[in-house]
């Protein structure tokens, strides 16, 4: 008997280690999270949730970061399409470019911002004549976000221009369609699941931003950034009901998305 | 009518060169190439669908080989069908005249026509990953049909089907062809289905037409080594195949005639694989139904086989082994009986 499961252990010795390895980081994702979650009591997070500060502050986080992913959906997507379709030299470079938002230091990045958009240079200034400031206010905080976001888009996008077959879109056009109602009506449709996804990753990764959104615009304040100067200024015991709030917010809309997403594949 | 002038395609590992072709309304055209020899890139830049480098395309007595794809006019339907998968049977026929604007009325009228014509409406409502992959082929073909094409372009239309949905698929294109009158232009590396289904046939190799020709022309006459080596193995009649006072199923051609299993009639063809012959000095008592009486024509020595021709006066290619040859003890001019089973015979 013990033989027997002994032998049935050993066969499975692979399976069994990357299980518990697994099992760890799954718990080092999970333990934090759920402990701040049932560290504040409801009624403190209610509370919270009433200030004046920490409503106008996350309202502010999830439009910004909205706004961000409508550019990106604008400006990325033709970028995204025309990558899947076409070859040529240098393409790997520019692959690589849109990466690097990802790699960089959030806050270096914010300072690259600033060296461009900024009042005192040229596009900073070009925009300043037409009423829009990036400093200290929200466009700021949209350029930010969309700087480190809106990879996420485009790659995911891209992907999903790859996986439709370049011959429906051949077909398409020997149908009478030309390229723009092939575009609209056969490639866009084909592609939108990865698109959405992309969207959604995109959105949560500006909701998460701080250190670029930081550098070019600390007031007004974005809830990362409320989380913590609360910390800094007050301690643990203020900056824990937001934070609690913040991630309940996240988890409830990425959930949601995620299984909207999936039902719409399904179906 | 659509002719095709000196056109020169770039394949990047070769070119597809001065390529000449011109397809009367109506015919039914085939393009006869081995795998790889760029049938679909022929296809597809005739379409407008890939970069040509130099030549011209005329359509009905039009030049189109400036205009962009949805301008041109011409049908296209791929070899896995491609159908939009996000669309249903009915949307997937009626996406050309949306997209050209036609009132819902006309959409309603072709869709009902096309689906009637090709024997799919019980499927207008199916998304086409539920659908098999005849069905497929019909709902392309019903596609492509539904901007009424000058010139259909069909490619390898029945190699991802299996044997016996391609048989009916192929009687479909028949009947499809000759309803409409349609010009149709397909492409295949079946001999077979070449035969079968061409007015005419372009024999393509390394690149360019070798031979066009009428399907007896290219059987009888091949002067390429691809059709050459199919024909020689396939012993190829031309012929008629009708029901016999007693019922037999028989297939005739000038004074011969033998018996075959087939449910097809008409003007058809027969083949018969050469080692599918039995050859004797006498008639053999068996129970292979056909036993036909001639004289060798030739013999050719390929090493542990011999290819026989005898002539019956039609010429039947046979393989014997060596010893058998050798038992048999026979010579040019010797006559022979030759046997083979009417099951052995195919019709297409």
């Amino acid at each position: 008997m013990i033989g027997q499961i002994w032998r049935w252990l050993a066969q499975r010795r692979l399976t069994i280690t990357f299980l518990l390895l697994g099992t760890i980081i799954l718990l080092f994702i999970f333990v934090p999270l759920t402990k701040t979650l049932f560290s504040s009591s409801p009624s403190l997070l209610w509370e919270t949730l009433l200030e004046g500060e920490v409503i106008s502050s996350i309202w502010l986080t999830l439009y910004t970061a909205l706004l961000a992913t409508a550019v990106g959906l604008v400006l990325g997507v033709p970028l995204a399409y025309f990558l899947a379709r076409h070859n040529f030299r240098g393409k790997r470079f520019v692959e690589a470019l849109i990466d690097v938002p990802i790699v960089v230091p959030h806050t270096a990045a914010g300072i690259a911002l600033l060296f461009v958009f900024g009042q005192n240079f040229a596009i900073g200034r070009a925009f300043h004549s037409i009423g829009i400031d990036f400093v200290l206010s929200v466009p700021g905080i949209i350029i930010a976000m969309l700087f480190v976001s809106v990879p996420f888009l485009i790659n995911s996008a891209k992907q999903g221009f790859e996986k439709v077959d370049e011959r429906l879109e051949k077909v398409a056009r020997t149908l009478g369609a030309s390229p723009w109602q092939t575009f609209f009506r056969v490639s866009l449709p084909l592609a939108k699941g990865s698109i959405f996804g992309g969207s959604v990753m995109m959105w949560a990764r500006g909701i998460s931003e701080f250190g670029a959104v930081l550098v070019l615009c600390s007031y007004p304040t974005i809830a990362p950034i409320l989380v913590y100067t609360r910390l800094e200024e007050y301690g643990l015991n203020y900056a824990l009901p937001v934070a609690t709030i913040l991630i309940i917010i996240c988890l409830v809309v990425f959930v949601g998305l995620r299984s909207f997403a999936y039902r719409r594949e399904k179906a | 009518m659509i002719e095709i002038k000196n056109l020169t395609v770039d394949l990047g590992s070769f070119l597809l060169k001065d390529i000449n072709l011109k397809v009367e309304k109506g015919e039914y055209f085939i393009i006869l190439g081995p795998t790889g020899a760029g049938k679909t890139i022929l296809l597809e830049s005739i379409a407008g669908l890939y970069p040509i480098k130099s030549g011209e395309i005329w359509l009905d007595g039009r030049e189109v080989t400036a205009l962009e794809p949805e301008k041109r006019g011409i049908g296209f339907v791929y070899q896995d069908y491609v159908l939009f998968p996000h669309l249903s049977v009915k949307d997937n026929l009626i996406f050309g005249l949306r997209q050209r604007g036609r009132p819902k009325e006309e959409m309603q009228r072709v869709t009902e026509w096309l689906a009637e014509l090709l024997g799919i409406t019980h499927l207008l409502e199916r998304r086409p990953d539920t659908l098999s992959g005849g069905e497929r082929q019909k709902v392309a073909l019903a596609r492509a049909l539904s901007v009424s094409p000058g010139v259909l372009l069909v490619d390898e239309p029945l190699s991802a089907l299996d044997p016996q949905t391609r048989e009916g698929m192929q009687q479909e294109l028949r009947r499809v062809h000759q309803r409409l009158k349609a010009t149709i232009i397909h492409v295949t590396h079946d001999f077979e289905e070449a035969i079968a289904l061409g007015d005419r046939i372009a024999v393509l190799n390394e690149g360019r037409i070798v031979q066009v020709g009428t399907p007896e022309d290219i059987f009888r006459h091949p002067n390429s080594e691809f059709v050459a080596r199919f024909s020689m193995t396939h012993n190829i009649f031309a012929g008629e195949v009708h029901q016999s006072s007693d019922g037999n199923t028989i297939f005739a051609i000038d004074d011969s005639e033998f018996e075959v299993v087939t449910e097809l009639r008409g003007r058809l063809h027969a083949s018969i694989r050469p080692e599918d012959i039995l050859v004797s000095k006498e008639p053999l008592i068996s129970s292979a139904r056909n036993s036909l009486k001639g004289t060798i024509t030739s013999i050719s020595d390929h090493g542990s086989t011999i290819h026989l021709t005898v002539s019956t006066p039609l010429d039947f290619v046979c393989i014997v082994t060596r010893r058998s040859f050798d038992e048999l003890n026979i010579e040019k001019g010797v006559e022979v009986y030759i046997t083979f089973k009417a099951s052995s015979v195919h019709i297409f």
